[in-house]
Order: structure tokens, then sequence, then C-alpha cells
């Protein structure tokens, strides 16, 4: 027994031609084109999050920012210094103005990065909870629930309650989260994930999910609601953009602690100036000191952070995958070992024929026309893509109505379905009878009817099967009226195959290069596995694998300090799901693989997993680029201040002022707006992550260096300069 | 004076070729040392009269507890030593001034060296080799104890312990220490530095006039200042004075012992550890600073139109900007010209060189120790920009081991600018230097740098023996170096605790040219961040002065 997607019975295989709703992105191309990119600057976006920026002035927010509160508390000093200055009539006071100012605009715009960013996921929410306001669900009233001609009574959506169906119909809003139990209708689900372009969402098989808020805009179907009031995706979704779930990852503290320590040292650094220029006879005004301080904190990413946290959030939902909690995000930017499903995954999930191998001394056209015959009425993908195969091996001949019609004058037509007992299908059509099945299967049945399998057919059935292939066996009999006539003959063997996804290999190599290994987890027997495992290029495979197999492998190599990621969608999957250290359920899954797993995949995709991975390790580099490029930026400013405030005394320093800025005074005016100017600059970067290729470490680490941290040196000197060129345009600040 | 390039080369190219031939054997054997499982027969003795079990592990709270047990049990047997000296000389020394009792007994058990006092008059021959000499080994030791401990963590999967800090300490002195210590006091003494316990009596051809100088056990006490980093002189002059240092041979030869233990821990590191690579790539990041420092310091030296007294005279300028550079960049503090008298920017360097945080290479033990605290930094900024939580040496770094890294980062910064910022705004302390504008500065920056680093140099010409400067450089020695040495032992604890994550292509290589441009980068930048304005208004301000 196991869930793998192999074992399941094959009429269940979901229908091949369900159109994806959107095109799996490339890790190569994340955060590129494959998914449609949202502009950072968004104009209604923009206008909403400047009121946030000052509503977030409230010190009871700002305190858990240290760097930022610094910021606002050496604000608050600075203008209680301008006010002594206006007092005393000090000509410094345009100037202090000025400075304090921007000092103000710096906390202003690092609410508004934050703001900006919680405003992008807060859209989408509003405008979902805009749509659910007095929605009319149309629930089916009571034990006729499913049948077609059930009553329909309206009710208000927020009473929905799990086990409820309801009706949608094309125009319909879809009231709540949960399954289509009957139907198939093209979705419009852009009000979660910003993607226009509408889904098919259909009964049965992995893509029967809709969510609460999407549009119904093609037919009918018939949805039983899976969640209870205030539990829906949205209702989460909310919770989390809104920071009532937002809890520091574990990077995030240890990024917290070190932008504490740098502010503790600097504060030091800026308070003993104090004393120190009180020696030398020159202590610079207290506005200029905060200047300073606020210059050398690092200000940029203490800014930055939240929004980048969020943004990764944001990113995850683009990609319909719901976590539920940011630490599952940045894990999956460590994991080390992916398990992947085969089927779905590394393959399309269904056999496909491949070949036809006649039986000794049996035309080919025969045995293919047979074949066919036997598979026209079969549904299954395997069955269709037999008749597909014989078709461009010239094949083709009534469809299976014109048969019916035909045959149906004569009476002698049926179909024989696949039954568990009898372990093959096929057609009844006058005299003839035409199976196909599993070898050992129509070999009873030809032996029953006095027969037997050729030795050359039990060759072919042999190497298929060690080749990772599935053999069927297609047979015939003569003589259905006249028992004692009896012709039972094997025709040949249809080679199924199952078809590795193109590109899948390359993905994997990709992922081998960031360190990520890949374990290919399936059903099937070792040699199909073994086979299957080298033409996708995975690392390792878990043959005849059983829920059971798929836990102990997790712990096998959790304990060899693995971090392991998987998919699943089974109640059987639901230990694993909660052992590995990410586990994505899918959509389509069962509850209790839902409710076991750190994240939903609203499509049921499982490759998707790599693409999870991928948007973790963006959010680490984005973290990482922008605190290197903050602390960088401080050499500048050092050499743009320091002078400054000392050249008076010290006339000699002027030599530090390798910027030739044109005063004192706009040289620390310079320093400070650019410290503002920076982070507003670099909202779209934080929002939009650095960008990632899957490239090794020490590749990302080389780049990330060289744009990030030289880049975060040189970059304030320019910046620096201009400013200070456009300030000496401005008459009286100096 | 001149000073000559060419024996510069030829200087830093003799103890570059000598640390390359002595840093491999002797790291190997501290590896050995470290993680032998055997005990000899001696240690046994030792082990049984102190009552500790060698066998039995400490974990990072029991190996902390005891390594300040000793370190104040020290203290007090110093103080107590010094304030009692005329019943251990027989009545022939003095006893000494109780502050400077108390700042000589916490400066020796720091490592740092500072001396307060005129050591060859106020000090007789028992208490310092008794007592002095003794703490110049084990405080040596226990800077190498903790680097150990620190090692064992990164090595060690899910366990508690750390070793014991009684075994690492006896192991180091009996089996390391002293045997190297014995062998370069013969050595010291065949470069002619004197070791006698009466007064020597020297003519001067010249003059003509004859005079009495202190004599004393001057090579033995030589050999352990500079292999342990210590750096308390036997003279006042230190390394200047022609008994402890009395010639060219001896001054190089004195340079490279100071540096020979610390170039070897990397080593020790990455037996250790059990990967090489990641040991050498600390030690070229250690060389490579150290090598640009002796650089730097040249060329301070160099471009300075009249170099005064104060430089040696018998070696020239380039010895003394030599030997400068790698007491300052060790914990040593020795000196064989008086830094007071460097060039301002030179000066400068020397400053620079300890506020790194004496890593390059460091005093034995806190020098690796420092270097790796600074690597995790450098890892867990590396680590994000490619992806991954932070790990070094497959150890995870979280919010607990960035916030130990940076209290031990933060620790010596705020230390110096504060007691500074606090010494610069006492009349009296300010008097206690003599010089006026950014020089008075530099030489109070200098006095507070030395003492939170543990090096023990000074600008000479500050009086340190007033009490309230005394005071202030005891709270920067004692706690620039218990600090740190408890959050590193923290650290390890965290680290050892941890199973380690196997290596992948997707890990941050803590190894080659780049991880060690990244490490160096960081610590140049970090140091400069948290002194640049402290520089500038003292030697940059000097030295640009116009």
């Amino acid at each position: 027994m196991t869930t793998s997607h192999d074992a399941r019975p094959l009429a269940t295989n979901p229908s091949p031609d369900v159109p994806s709703h959107a095109p799996a992105p490339r890790v190569t191309e994340l955060s590129g084109h494959a998914y449609k990119r949202r502009k950072a600057f968004n104009r209604e976006l923009v206008l909403a999050a400047i009121p946030q920026s000052f509503i977030k002035l409230d010190p009871r927010q700002m305190r858990h920012s240290p760097v930022m509160f610094t910021v606002l508390v050496g604000t608050v000093v600075s203008v209680v210094a301008c006010a002594a200055q206006i007092i005393q009539a000090s000509p410094d006071v345009v100037f202090s103005l000025v400075i304090t100012l921007w000092l103000l605009l710096t906390v202003l715009f690092a609410n508004f990065s934050e703001a900006l960013a919680e405003g992008r996921g807060k859209a989408q929410a509003d405008s979902l909870r805009a749509g659910r306001q007095g929605l009319l669900a149309r629930r089916l009233k009571g034990a006729a629930r499913g049948e077609g001609n059930a009553a329909e009574e309206s009710v208000p959506a927020p009473e929905l309650r799990k086990g409820d169906l309801v009706v949608c119909e094309a125009g319909d809003v879809v009231p709540s989260d949960g399954e289509i139990v009957e139907g198939l209708a093209m979705i419009d689900e852009s009000a979660i994930t910003g993607e226009s372009a509408p889904v098919v969402r259909e009964s049965g098989g992995d893509r029967s999910a809709v969510t609460g808020g999407t549009k119904v805009i093609s037919d009918r179907v018939v949805v039983r609601i899976t969640a209870d009031p205030g539990q829906t995706f949205i209702d989460r979704m909310i919770a989390l953009v809104e920071g009532a779930e937002r809890q520091m990852t574990p990077n995030e503290a240890a990024l917290h602690v070190l932008l504490v320590a740098l502010t503790i040292v600097f504060l030091a650094v800026t308070v003993v100036l104090v004393p120190f220029a009180n020696l030398a006879g020159a202590v610079p005004s207290p506005v200029v000191l905060v200047a300073l301080l606020v210059c050398l904190i690092p200000t940029t990413i203490g800014a930055l952070v939240p929004a980048i946290g969020i943004a990764g959030m944001d990113r995850l939902v683009q990609h319909n995958v719901l976590a539920t909690s940011g630490r599952a995000v940045e894990t999956a930017g460590d994991i080390t070992t992916l398990l992947l499903d085969k089927t779905g995954t590394i393959t399309f999930g269904n056999r496909r024929a491949v070949d036809f191998l006649p039986a000794p001394g049996v035309p080919e056209a025969e045995f293919i026309a047979a074949a066919r015959l036997a598979s026209l009425a079969d549904e299954t993908p395997e069955g269709r893509s037999i008749v597909d195969l014989a078709g461009e091996r010239g094949a083709t001949g009534p469809s299976l109505d014109e048969l019916a019609r035909s045959a149906g004058q004569q009476g002698a037509f049926a179909v024989v379905e696949f039954s568990a007992m009898t372990r093959m299908s096929g057609l009844d059509e006058g005299k003839r009878r035409y199976r196909k099945g599993a070898a050992s299967a129509v070999a009873r049945w030809v032996r029953e009817l006095g027969g037997d399998i050729p030795p050359g057919v039990r060759d072919d059935v042999d190497s298929i099967a060690s080749d990772g292939g599935t053999p069927l066996v297609v047979a015939t009999d003569d003589g259905v009226d006249q028992p004692e006539r009896h012709r039972p003959r094997v025709l040949g063997t249809v080679h199924l195959a199952d078809v590795v996804k193109p590109g899948i290999a390359d993905r994997f190599a990709a992922l081998r290069r960031m360190g990520i290994r890949t374990v290919m987890i399936t059903g099937d027997n070792r040699l199909t596995a073994a086979a299957i495992a080298k033409e996708a290029g995975v690392d390792d495979y878990l043959a005849e694998a059983t829920p059971e197999d798929k836990l102990t492998r997790i712990r096998a190599e959790q304990k060899a300090g693995q971090l392991v990621a998987m998919t699943g969608d089974g109640t059987n999957d639901a230990p694993a799901l909660a052992a590995a250290d990410v586990g994505v359920a899918m959509n389509s899954g069962t509850q209790a693989a839902k409710e076991a797993a750190n994240m939903v995949d609203l499509d049921s995709d499982p490759t998707k997993l790599i693409d999870v991975v991928a948007i973790g390790k963006q959010l680490l580099i984005t973290r990482g680029s922008l605190t290197t490029f903050s602390v960088a930026n401080d050499v500048a400013k050092y050499f743009a201040i320091i002078p400054a405030l000392f050249v008076a005394v010290f006339p000699g320093l002027s030599l530090l002022n390798v910027m030739g800025l044109t005063s004192p005074k706009s040289a620390v005016l310079a320093a400070v707006i650019f410290n503002a100017i920076i982070i507003v600059l670099l909202v779209p970067l934080a929002l939009r992550g650095v960008r990632y290729r899957p490239v090794t470490a020490q590749q990302a680490l080389r780049r990330n260096l060289l744009v990030y941290g030289v880049g975060g040196i040189v970059a304030p000197f320019i910046g620096i300069k201009i400013i200070d060129l456009l300030l000496a345009l401005v008459p009286g600040l100096h | 004076m001149q000073f000559s390039f060419l024996s510069f080369i030829t200087q830093i190219g003799i103890l570059v070729v000598a640390l390359g031939a002595v840093h491999r054997p002797l790291g190997a054997y501290l590896a050995k040392v470290a993680d032998d499982g055997a005990h000899l027969r001696f240690e046994r003795w030792i082990y049984k009269a102190a009552g500790v079990g060698p066998d039995s592990e400490q974990t990072w709270k029991g190996y902390a507890r005891s390594m300040v047990a000793f370190s104040v049990a020290g203290v007090i047997l110093l103080y107590a030593a010094e304030r009692l000296q005329p019943l251990l000389s027989g009545g022939r020394m003095a006893s000494v001034d109780p502050w400077v009792a108390m700042n000589t007994a916490i400066s020796f058990i720091t490592n740092t060296n500072w001396q307060a006092y005129v050591p060859e008059s106020t000090l007789g021959f028992v208490v310092q080799m008794a007592f002095l000499a003794v703490q110049n080994f084990v405080s040596a030791a226990v800077g190498i104890a903790i680097a150990f401990a620190l090692v064992r963590g990164f090595v060690r999967k899910g366990s508690d312990s750390l070793g014991n800090f009684w075994v690492d300490v006896t192991r180091i002195t009996f089996r390391v220490l002293l045997p190297l210590a014995a062998v370069v006091a013969a050595l010291l003494i065949v470069t002619g530095v004197v070791q006698d316990f009466s007064p020597s009596t020297v003519h001067n051809a010249i003059t003509g006039v004859s005079q009495t100088i202190p004599g004393g056990p001057v090579a033995s006490q030589e050999a352990i200042k500079e292999l342990g980093t210590n750096g308390g002189g036997y003279f006042n002059a230190n390394s200047s004075h022609p008994f402890e240092n009395p010639n060219a041979f001896s001054n190089i030869f004195e340079v490279f012992l100071l540096l020979a233990i610390p170039f070897s821990l990397p080593y020790t590191f990455g037996q250790m550890v059990g990967s090489r690579k990641q040991g050498y790539t600390i030690l070229t990041v250690m060389a490579a600073l150290w090598l640009i420092a002796e650089g730097i310091m040249a060329s301070t030296i160099a471009a300075w139109p009249n170099l005064g007294e104060g430089l040696e005279q018998r070696f020239g300028p380039a010895a003394s900007g030599i030997f400068a550079t790698a007491t300052t960049l060790t914990s040593t503090g020795a000196v064989d010209s008086m830094h007071d008298s460097l060039p301002p920017l030179a000066g400068g360097m020397a400053m620079f060189d300890m506020m790194l945080g004496e890593i390059a290479p460091g005093g034995v033990g806190s020098g690796l120790y420092g270097m790796l605290v600074l690597a995790v930094l450098a890892v867990f900024l590396g680590g994000l920009m490619v992806g991954r939580t932070p790990e070094y040496l497959g150890k995870k770094i979280q919010a607990r081991h960035m916030t130990l890294a940076a209290l031990y980062l933060l620790v010596t910064p705020v230390l110096v600018l504060v007691l500074t910022g606090a010494a610069v705004l006492i009349p009296s302390v300010v008097a206690d230097a003599p010089s006026q504008g950014p020089h008075q500065f530099s030489e109070l920056l200098y006095a507070f740098t030395s003492g939170a680093n543990n090096n023990g140099s000074a600008f000479a010409g500050i009086s340190a023996s007033d009490p309230l400067i005394s005071s202030l450089m005891n709270v920067a020695m004692w706690l620039g170096r218990v600090l740190p040495m408890v959050l590193v032992l923290a650290l390890a604890g965290s680290f050892a605790a941890q199973k380690p994550i196997p290596p992948s292509p997707g890990t941050l290589a803590t190894y080659g040219p780049l991880f060690a441009g990244l490490l160096g980068t960081v610590t140049v930048l970090f140091t400069a961040l948290n002194y640049f304005p402290a520089l500038a208004l003292g030697p940059i301000a000097e030295g640009t002065f116009r």
C-alpha cells in the first residue's frame, strides 16, 4: 500500500491535457519573467503607503527596529537642539533644520518601505475582503447533497462550514476554500495570485481545489467547502501580511543581533567624540553628532529588513504557495536534500506507449490495429497514448462511436472495462474479442481459452520490464459464439514508458551546483526506478517506496545533517511531511497532509519545491547583500563627515576630504541626504529580491561581494559627491 | 638617522623564512598536546595534588569558572607577593605601593604586562622569578587553552564539554612553554643577554666613566616574555636595554620569538579540525595583515623627515618599525624603541595594530580565537550572501552565536573608547599625559588601547602610577581579558552542542583566497569604523599638522 502516484488506479490519473495555469518557471528564471512581475512603485500603493509612514512613527511600533528607533530618538534630540539654536539665534539654524528634516525623512523612508511591502500584500487581501463583503453562497440543502436536483438555499458566505456543498456558476465568486466534487470550470484566480490568465479546475485528480474569493468564469461546479470561517487561505494570508503572525525568523534574529551590536558600537563612537573633541577644543553641535550617528548605524539594512521579509512571503504567494511561517521560507533556502516523487515531478505522471513489438509471425499492421481497437474505449492516458501512437504508425480506423453505431445494428459490440478481477480491458466486436493487459493477466486469459504466450513475446515482456518500461500484452480470440472454435492468439507487446519531462535533468544539474541532492521516490521496482533515475539525472532513488520508507529516509538524511524538503498529498504522507524540514502539501491533497506540512501549494505542482528553495535563498541573499552594502557605505560617510567636523581645529585633516566636498556643512548634509535617499532607491531591490542564479556558493559570493561589497564602498563616494555638487547651488547653506 | 629599505626587506625576509620553517612542527606539536589522551607521570602528580580529575571534562561554564577562579587567585597571590616583598626578599626590597601592586598584578595575570613601575628598582629577584615569571607562563597557557577550547567547540559533535581547563593549562605550561623557554633562554644567553644574580659594572670606553647597572636572571625572563607574548621587561627600558637585547641578532630573534607561537596556532587549528586548508586560510589572513602593517609602518617611518631620539639607535629605524609592528600585532607590548617617539602616523599604525584586536597573529591563543570570532562574523555576512543559513566548519551561526560573537567584538572597542572618553574628562588624568594637542590625546588613547587589548606597551611619557588612571587601566585590562574569554567559551560551548552539517557545493567555502580576502577586509573595515574618529583626532591630526 502506498500513496505514490504510480500506484494509483490508472483511471484516476488526471487528464493530461488540462492546461497548466502558468508555465512552471525555470529555476534559472526566478524573479525574471516567468511570473508576472509587479512594479515596485504602483501609484495607488505608494499613495496608501505615505500616510502609513507617518502612522508608523509611533514609538511603540518603532521599538521593534532598534536601528530606526535610534534614528527617531536622534531626530527628537535634533529637534530640541534646533529649538535651542533658534532661541540663541544661532547662525547655524537653517543648516540644523535641514539636517533635522532629513533625519525625519530617513525614518519616514524606512516606514515607507515597510508600508509599501505590506501594502502589496494587503492590496490583494483587501480586494478579496471587498469581494466577499455581502457575498452569498448557493448552498445545496440537506440529504440530497451532490445530487443534481438538490434544492439550493442562499446563505451568507461567512456562515459556510466545512463539508457544506455549494454551487458556483459562471460569474459567481467562490464563497470559501473548497474542493470541486462535480464538474469543471475556468477560474480567475487573479485576486490571490495576481495572475490574470484563468486556470482550469475540475473534480477528481490534482486540480480540484478552489480558493475562496476567486471567480468562476465558465461552466458550473459543485464545491465542497474545506475551511471553517477564519481559516481560509485568504484569512491566513491577511494575517501573514498584516504582521499579526510575523515573527522573526532565525536568520533575521541573528542579523538583528548584529545590527543592534553595530548600533551600540557607533553610539559609543559618537558619544565619546564629545570628550575627545572637547580636548581638542572643537565640540560639534548635537545636530551634527546625531547626523554622524545616523550615518554610521546600519540604517539602510535596518530600514529595509521588514520589507525584505514581507516581500519574500509575497513572492511565495505569487508562486501560489502558502507558507505557515516565515521560518519555513527561510529553511527552504537551506535545504540540502530534495525528496521528489517520480510521478508528476520527474516524469509526466503517466506511462505512454512508445513502441509496438509484434509477436513472431504476426504482421505488424494487424497487431497495431488490434492494439488500437483494444484501447479505443480506454480513457486512461495510457489507453489514449496507445491510440495516438497507432495513429502515428498509420493505423487509423473508425472511432468508438462509429464502431458502436455500425456494430449496434448487428448487435454484437461491447466495451470491456478494466476490472480488478481480470486486470484487462478491451473490446468485443462481432465474433472477435480484443484484450490488453499485464502479461500475466493476458497469459491467464489465453491459457483458459487453450492457447499460450509464445516465447518471443515473453522475451519482449522481460526486456521491456528490465528497461524500466511497462509491457502490455495484446491478444485476440475469434470464437465468441462458438466456444469449441476458440483460437486465442497473442498478437504482440506494447511498450509503455514513463516519459521523463524534458529539461528536468538540467534543473537537477542546477540544483547540484547549488549543493542540493535530489532523491527520487517511486513505487516502481528497482530496475524501473534505476532506469528513470539515470535518465532524469537524480542523485539517488528510493524504489518500491512506502510512506514508512519515506519517513525512514528523511530521518536518515537528517541524522546525517541534511535538511530535507519533500512534497506529499496523501494522509499516509502526513508523518513524513511533518518530519521533513520543509514539507509542501498539494492543495488537492488531504487535509491531514496539509496540516502536517509547513507549506501548501495551491497549484498542486510538485516541481514547485525547486522554486520554493530558490525563493528562500533569494530572501537570505537579499538580506546579506544589503547588510554588506549598508556597512560598506560607512567608509565614504566617514571621509565626508570627520574632516568636516574637525578641519577648523586641525586644518591638516582636509587631506581626508578626498571627495573635495564644498564646505563642512554641505559635506555633512550630503552624507545625511545620501543615507536617506539610498533607502528609497533600494526599495525596489528589497521588494523584488537580489537576482538569484543557481550557481555554486563560491560564484555567488564572488559576485555579490563585488556588487554589494565593493559597490557599497564606491557608490556613496559618488553619490555624496553628486549631492554635494547640487547643494553647492543652494544659497544660504554654507 | 636613515631608514634603510634594504635592511627592512632583509629582516622581513629572515622572519618569513624562520616562521615558515617553524610554524608547522610547532603547530602540529601543539595539536598533539591538545588532543593527547595520555598524561605524563609528573602531570598526574600535579592533578593529584590539585585535586583535579584529569579525565573529567568541563562544560563551557565549568571551563569559564575555572579560568576566572584561576585568574582571580593569580591576582590575589601576585598582589600579596608584591606587598609582602620585604618578607620575601629578606628585607632587601621595599613593599610595593598598593596601587602599583594591584595594577601590576592585573597586568601580569591578563597577559598585558603593562608596567607602571621601574622593574629593576621596584621588584627583586624573588618576585620577578617566582611570581611574575610564573604568571608569564600561565597567562600565556590560559590564552592557548581558551583557543583549544574554541577549536574543540568546532570539532565536537553534539557534546556539552570543551576539555579540562586545568589539564590544558598544565600541559601547555609543562610540555610547550617551559621546554621552549629553556631552549630559548640558552640561545639568548649565547647572543649576549645577561643571566646572573649580581649587578654588573660597565665601563664606557669613550667617556671613561664606569657605572653599575643592575643585572639579574634576564635571559630566562626574556624567553617567556617574548614566547608568551607577555612583554613585561626585566628592565624599564624593555628590549631597548642592552642587557635584554644586546645586538641586531638578538633583536630579530626576539621579534621571531614573539611571532612564533601565534603564527603556529593556525596550523594547530587546521590539524584539529581535520582540514589544513582551513588553518592555512587563517594563517594567510594573519600573515597578510602583518606584512601590510609592517609595510605601512616602514613607509610612515621612512617618510618622516626627522626621526628622533627614542628610536632604536643601534639597529636603525627599520628594526624599530619591525619590532613595533610585531609587538602591537601580538599582545606582547615589549618594545625595542619608544613608541612615543615614532612619527605620528607610525604611532597611529601601532595603535591600529592593537585596535585590530591583536589577531595578526595576535597574542598566544588570543590571536587565534580572536581571528576565529572575526571569521564567524565574516561567515555570517558571506553565508547570507550565498543564500544559506551561514555555517562555519559545519556549525550553523544563529542568533545565539551572533550575540556572543558580536558582544566579543564589541567589548574591546567600547572599553577603549569609553575609558579614553572618561580619562579625557578627568583633568588630573589628562595632566598625566605630558604632551599637548593631538599627541596628548594619542598618549591616552594609546594607553587604553594597549590596556583593553592586553598589549602592555605605552607611549612613554604617560605617568601610569596615578591611582585614577591606574584604576581605569585595571578595568580596561581585566574586562578586556576576561569578558572576551568567557564569551569565546560560551560560543565554543554552543558550537560543541551542535551537530555539524556536511559540506556541499552550496556551502560557503571558508578557505581559499576569496574567503581570506573577505575575512581580512571585514577585520580591517570593522576596526577602521570603530576607531576612525579617534584616530583622526590623535595621530592623523598630528601627522597631517600644518
